[in-house]
């Protein structure tokens, strides 16, 4: 049996996306040109465009086209150094951005960036299940914040935040507010009036469309510059042919997701209360990570005492089950997964850790599957685990 | 999150990974003749080396173990604990990283540090049974030299870095923060990063 149980690293692509896609394969022409071939793709651009400001409540012409969630991140941190006083920032009069310390890498490192060229960044904690306090967000906040950037939704450990409240303390203080929510947009309902935020992002690849495409909502009047200059593209916004075909599948993944979400988020939870469930029973000694209830639907997060997760990643893989690890090793570096340290777990829960996010072709017969996989595959790590041989920290516990 | 195309592993290690050899069952060492353990559970991976001895001619007739580490370190430590059954307590001592990489059909390069505990914890087992058996004059201290005296950094703390990915110096300085002070050391340095890239990159 074939699992894939990682949708939150990317997504299959839609059926009704693919076949859009395949039949758009002969639409070559540039949207920037006049003739009937230019005509044509300009038509798909603006169409998908139209589709995508319906998705979150937002004009069309709040709708950037970019390459993906990162480029849309990169992009609004760097609204904050401008040479105009048109930036972000104020021309430096509002020198702080605050941010989480659970962001994607494409935020912090971005920020980290910043601060060489003259920023000042601040973190916000999160608690034991990723959640941001407001209290904190308050202290921070003054006349020298020009941005801040919160995630909706976490890649890890799917904890949602509430981007309303937190937009709402923001403009008071008079700071621009940003949220990432490539995870959270056709998850969750999204609409940008409702949590009012100036700049959101969106990604292809998470919600069943294609990669290498993304779209980054600017609320109008909000001081802009483009991050890649050189073309009258997206208004002047964004220079680069469009990535028509990709575009294209971005407007029919949006559309289908309109269609699809509300029932399956009921699915979901069902799914992943199964599986949570059902691992509680089969499995000891195990944390889950991340909020209970304010969180995705298809995202579980859980720990194994005294197991690495990169060893169980890659033993599943061999089951056929895809999952994804917040283990130092997997990723090469000695350190383990960011978010999970910021959640206050200690280092061993960290590196045991992995990631189980469900779609919408996931079935209740596949988390059967983990389920019947998972306790062996835990078991047989254990069985060759110094955690749990004599003076190892879990011995005592048996 | 894992990156994909980071474990281009080979079928040899695919194999020991899914199927390790000499797991050491339950808690019991006692009827072992040398005991190693290195690594701890905080930095996310911990390593026991256990071995039987002839003791008339000083070889390893059994090794087994038990980790807490990925596929690298699990494939790596089967394929160790395979490889010195039958070699001499000093022959066994001397394998190297590389040797076992080798042995494994070769390791991505971010994974050979992760197969670096195994060896370890050998040399540990092979020491501790030199002092249990009155041969503690045999035990193979290994040898520390501190380079850099202002950051108090080691050669073995340059061999680790280099096997956790440092190419230059400037990498050497990055993970190690070594000669960022007085800069003297600079020159022991560079050699030492040659030679640990040689040793086990070939390079």
């Amino acid at each position: 049996m074939k699992v894939y149980f990682d949708h939150n690293a990317t997504t299959p692509l839609h059926p009704e996306v693919k076949k859009e896609m395949i039949a758009a394969m002969e639409m070559f022409g540039n949207p920037s040109s006049m003739h009937a071939y230019g005509r044509e793709a300009r038509a798909n651009v603006e169409d998908s465009r139209r589709k995508v400001a319906d998705f979150i409540g937002a004009h069309d012409d709040e709708i950037i086209f970019v390459g993906s969630g990162s480029e849309a991140n990169n992009t609004v941190l760097s609204l904050f150094v401008c040479a105009t006083n048109q930036c972000v920032g104020g021309c430096g009069m509002r020198s702080t951005i605050i941010t989480t310390k659970i962001e994607h890498p494409c935020v912090l490192e971005t920020a980290e960036c910043l601060v060489h060229r003259g920023a000042n960044v601040k973190y916000l904690d999160v608690d034991r299940y990723g959640k941001i306090d407001l209290d904190q967000l308050q202290g921070m906040l003054g006349s020298d914040v020009g941005l801040v950037s919160v995630m909706m939704a976490n890649n890890e450990i799917g904890t949602l935040q509430d981007i309303e409240a937190i937009t709402k303390m923001v403009h008071e203080s008079g700071a621009y507010m940003h949220t990432d929510a490539v995870q959270a947009v056709g998850k969750v309902p999204v609409d940008v009036r409702k949590l009012g935020v100036d700049f959101l992002t969106i990604s292809g690849h998470k919600i069943y469309g294609p990669k290498g495409v993304g779209a980054l909502f600017v609320k109008k009047g909000i001081p802009y510059c483009p991050l890649i200059r050189g073309g009258h593209q997206e208004r002047g916004r964004r220079a680069g042919t469009e990535n028509t075909l990709g575009i294209l599948g971005l407007g029919r993944a949006v559309e289908m997701r309109a269609l699809e979400m509300p029932a399956e988020e009921e699915r979901m939870l069902i799914l992943k209360n199964a599986l949570r469930k059902g691992i509680e029973e089969r499995i000891d000694d195990i944390y889950f990570n991340g909020h209970p209830t304010d969180a995705l639907a298809g995202t579980l997060n859980v720990s194994f005492s005294g197991v690495e997760g990169e060893s169980v990643l890659l033993y599943l893989d061999l089951e056929g089950i895809a999952v994804s690890t917040g283990s130092a090793c997997a990723s090469g570096s000695l350190d383990p997964s960011h978010v999970l340290l910021a959640t206050g777990v200690n280092a061993e829960h960290a590196h045991g850790s992995i990631r189980i996010s469900m779609g919408r072709e996931s079935t209740i017969e596949e988390v059967d599957y983990l389920l019947e996989v998972l306790p062996r595959t835990i078991k047989k790590i254990r069985n060759m685990s110094t955690a749990y041989i004599k003076g190892g920290v879990h011995a005592a516990s048996r | 999150m894992l990156q994909a195309g980071e474990w281009a592993y080979s079928e040899k290690l695919k194999e020991h990974f899914m199927n390790p050899k000499n797991i050491l069952q339950g808690e019991n060492t006692d009827e072992f003749d040398g005991v190693g353990m290195e690594g701890n559970l905080q930095c996310g991976d911990q390593m026991m080396v256990v071995i039987k001895v002839d003791k008339e001619k000083e070889v390893i007739t059994d090794c087994q173990w038990k980790t807490y580490g990925c596929a690298s370190a699990i494939a790596s430590t089967s394929v160790l604990s395979e490889m010195v059954k039958g070699k001499t307590l000093d022959e066994a001592f001397h394998i190297s990283p590389k040797e076992v990489a080798v042995e494994l059909g070769g390791l991505p390069d971010n994974k050979i540090h992760c197969s670096v505990l195994g060896d370890k914890a050998l040399r540990a087992a092979i020491n501790d049974y030199y002092t249990r058996n009155g041969m503690a004059d045999k035990v193979k201290k290994e040898q520390v030299k501190v380079i850099c005296q202002c950051m108090n950094i080691t050669d073995h703390d340059i061999e680790d870095a280099v096997l956790e990915g440092a190419r230059t110096y400037f990498e050497l300085q990055e993970r190690t923060k070594l000669g960022t002070v007085c800069g003297q050391c600079k020159d022991e340095a560079e050699v030492l990063l040659e030679k640990f890239k040689h040793i086990h990159f070939g390079v």
